[in-house]
């Protein structure tokens, strides 16, 4: 309803295949990219702190989850123990190698993860369907178990956690207690923002192709010559190594420190819920997922309040806790019957109908 | 025709006999090579392989008392799960959806029965409204969740499933607090204590409700062989475990069906919350622990109820035993992943279960 896409011209064929074709979407890409960036300007600390940074750590997470979900088919129950793999391998990176910057070592920790995806992969190849998630709940119990009984993960601290120690950028600190929001909030947002172009053009290119075949029925996959094995372990090694690095960000550049109760199986689930309702394969989906999610139960704690001050009851916080878990069960129902396809089809049906408005179709 | 075909026999055994065969020679063949190496003294106390593979076994012919207790405690909790994963089986067996929120359910119906009975209620009544709750419950689920979802792939509903678990545990938190509750054992005429029997020359304790808990569940596991077997209603939740479309052509009401089917899990439900909240106390810790019952159905198959049992059983005695024995050699508290690592070792090689149907693949 804002532009007509007729008169754009394709003179090559990168040009054709481009991800957004339409000049109009690649401003409106920029604006919401430069309006992201503006938001750390804000200074509003607890915007940034307890909503937008935990906001794009678990998009990312759950990009992970959807590229071995959404794409390849592969339910996983496992992601918590993963993002705890990402977490302890960049805690260790860290305090081995000092004088490296922590960006790499969070980036690298993703690979770590990557690693004990792939083993905990490996059964895919005999098991499908909800089994699978039975053996990626092995890898989530296990993970956590490891986590709480292996010292040399902890540096053999007496605490049993781990703390985020201080690391700078450019002199800059971005990790540990001096760290300011604004700061982290950018270099997580640069982070997702390049990770989340990476995942894109995985999904758009041949590997991202193989996946959705093996999703959509994997035995004529492997008859149109698709390797099955090697091409699940990707999907496990990929979501991993997102599931890994948004764990690291989520200790180092979030949290702070960590114990090994963050990785439990609750995340695992909170991540599932995230891409059920934002939408199974789709990247954009899982933004959305993660948004309504995380960010609607505070909502609904300054929204609840707000409400009922004028009557005079006060909503304690602990039901407001309940009341997440509430709503949040029953939207999962309600997506699941109304649109299973979650936010993101809503977000296309959204545009389709904007197009050709004020005509129906 | 037949004399030639019995004329054309293959030399040697039927492959999979040969198979188990060549295994029990190669188990024997170990335990000797192991006893010879521990005689000899090649291999002590210290050494890996004596700490894996020797050294539980000697300590379990060493204090047998013990390995009784372990044996019984593993059973005890074997048929707990075992009456989770009914619940799980009664509703996949007849709707064919993998109901993710039998645990809480568990923990609903206990905690339904406690609120009620600490608002006042006498316990039979409280007993009975509780079941006139999960009636409710079932009538709602049947209506809110499975009535739209009902051509949807597996995968859906099963989400559903997950929806509808957090939302009963928003409610229960809500209407009944989160705080953990007493179980009403004494008002329900449960045994309390235990008896301590002399055996191999050590102590072995019973507690007295874990013997009620396996008499309770045997029970319900009879009867609900013979409601199967032998109700019309039984008889209509098997028609229409083997396929909805035949069930609706001879004139069965699927949703009648759920709504029995979800009540009779949350019977199954209640009695279970029962058993398990007289051990411990009633909180939503207990729904962690249906995520147990998963490697119980892997082991015994989906859609089987003896398969459940066994299961549970297996899981049961093997989670303790592995954590009394080889824990130790770990750590400790390796019961949070072993059932996991057993089913996961089980669907490797018999993805069906024990007792499930063979899986088909059809394209």
């Amino acid at each position: 309803m804002f532009y007509r896409e007729a008169g754009q011209y394709k003179t090559s064929y990168a040009a054709d295949m481009a991800v957004f074709p339409l000049r109009q979407d690649r401003i409106g890409l920029g604006i919401i990219i430069a309006a992201a960036y503006a938001l750390a300007f804000t200074k509003n600390d607890f915007l940034l702190q307890a909503v937008m940074i935990p906001f794009l750590i678990f998009s990312l997470a759950a990009i992970g989850l959807n590229l071995l979900t959404g794409y390849a088919g592969l339910l996983s129950l496992g992601t918590g123990g993963f993002m705890g793999v990402g977490a302890y391998a960049c805690y260790k990176l860290m305090t081995a190698f000092p004088e490296v910057n922590v960006l790499v070592w969070i980036l690298t920790s993703g690979f770590f993860a990557a690693g004990i995806g792939v083993l905990f992969g490996l059964p895919s190849l005999r098991i499908k369907g909800f089994y699978l998630a039975v053996a990626t709940l092995a890898a989530q119990f296990f993970l956590q178990w490891a986590f709480n009984r292996v010292p040399w993960l902890v540096n053999y601290n007496v605490s049993g956690a781990i703390e985020a120690p201080l690391r700078t950028l450019f002199g800059v600190p971005i990790v540990g207690p001096n760290a300011t929001p604004e700061v982290r909030y950018l270099v997580v947002l640069t982070l997702v923002i390049f990770l989340t172009w990476i995942a894109s053009n995985i999904v758009r290119g041949r590997v991202g192709r193989e996946w959705m075949a093996i999703r959509d029925m994997d035995i004529a996959a492997e008859l149109m010559g698709i390797k099955l094995l090697n091409t699940k372990l990707l999907a496990f090694a990929a979501s991993s190594y997102y599931c890994g690095v948004a764990g690291a960000m989520l200790v180092f550049l979030w949290y702070g420190g960590a114990e090994y109760t963050v990785f439990d199986i609750n995340q695992s689930f909170f991540t599932l819920f995230m891409i059920i309702i934002g939408g199974l394969g789709s990247l954009i989906g899982s933004f959305f997922g993660a948004a309504l999610i995380f960010i609607m139960p505070i909502g609904l704690g300054m929204l609840l309040p707000a409400l009922l001050a004028p009557f005079g009851l006060s909503i304690g916080s602990e039901t407001i806790e309940h009341l997440r878990f509430l709503i949040v069960g029953a939207l999962i129902i309600f997506f699941l019957i109304v649109e299973p396809h979650g936010l993101a089809r809503l977000w296309q049906i959204g545009k389709q109908k904007l197009r050709v408005w004020p005509f129906p179709y | 025709m037949a004399s030639e075909a019995a004329a054309i026999r293959k030399p040697g055994l039927d492959p999979r006999a040969m198979t188990w065969l060549l295994a029990l020679l190669g188990l024997a063949a170990l335990v000797a090579v192991l006893t010879l190496a521990t005689r000899t003294g090649v291999i002590g106390r210290g050494n890996l392989i004596y700490d894996v593979l020797v050294d539980p076994f000697v300590l379990m012919v060493q204090s047998p008392d013990l390995l009784v207790q372990t044996l019984w405690e593993g059973l005890v909790s074997g048929v707990l799960y075992a009456l989770i994963a009914l619940g799980f089986v009664l509703i996949f067996k007849a709707s064919g959806v993998f109901n993710f929120a039998q645990g809480i359910m568990v923990v609903f119906a206990a905690l339904t029965l406690v609120g009620l009975h600490e608002k006042g209620v006498p316990a039979f009544l409280a007993l009975i409204l509780a079941i006139g709750v999960m009636f409710v419950l079932a009538f709602a689920v049947e209506r809110i969740v499975l009535k739209p979802l009902v051509n949807q792939p597996d995968i859906i509903l099963f989400m559903a499933t997950f929806g509808l678990t957090y939302f009963l545990i928003g409610l229960g938190e809500l209407i009944f607090g989160g705080n953990p509750k007493q179980m009403i054992s004494r008002e329900l005429y449960l045994p309390q204590g235990s008896t301590d029997l002399q055996m191999f020359g050590g102590l072995v304790r019973l507690q007295h409700i874990d013997i009620a808990a396996a008499v309770i569940a045997s029970l319900m596991i009879a009867a609900l062989a013979v409601f199967f077997s032998k109700t019309r209603i039984g008889r209509a939740l098997r028609a229409v475990a083997d396929s909805h479309k035949a069930a609706l052509s001879v004139g069965i009401s699927l949703d009648q069906i759920w709504v029995i089917v979800w009540f009779t899990a949350g019977i199954v439900a209640l009695v279970t919350g029962i058993m398990w909240g007289a051990r411990s106390d009633v909180s939503f810790a207990l729904q962690i622990i249906a995520l147990k019952a998963l490697p119980v159905l892997i082991l015994g198959g989906f859609t089987s109820i003896p398969g459940a049992i066994v299961g549970g059983l297996i899981i049961g005695v093997g989670e303790k035993v592995g954590e009394f024995y080889w824990g130790p050699l770990l750590g400790g508290g390796i019961e949070t992943w072993l059932a996991y690592m057993i089913a996961l070792l089980f669907l490797l090689y018999r993805p069906q279960g024990l007792f499930g149907e063979r899986i088909i693949e059809r394209v």
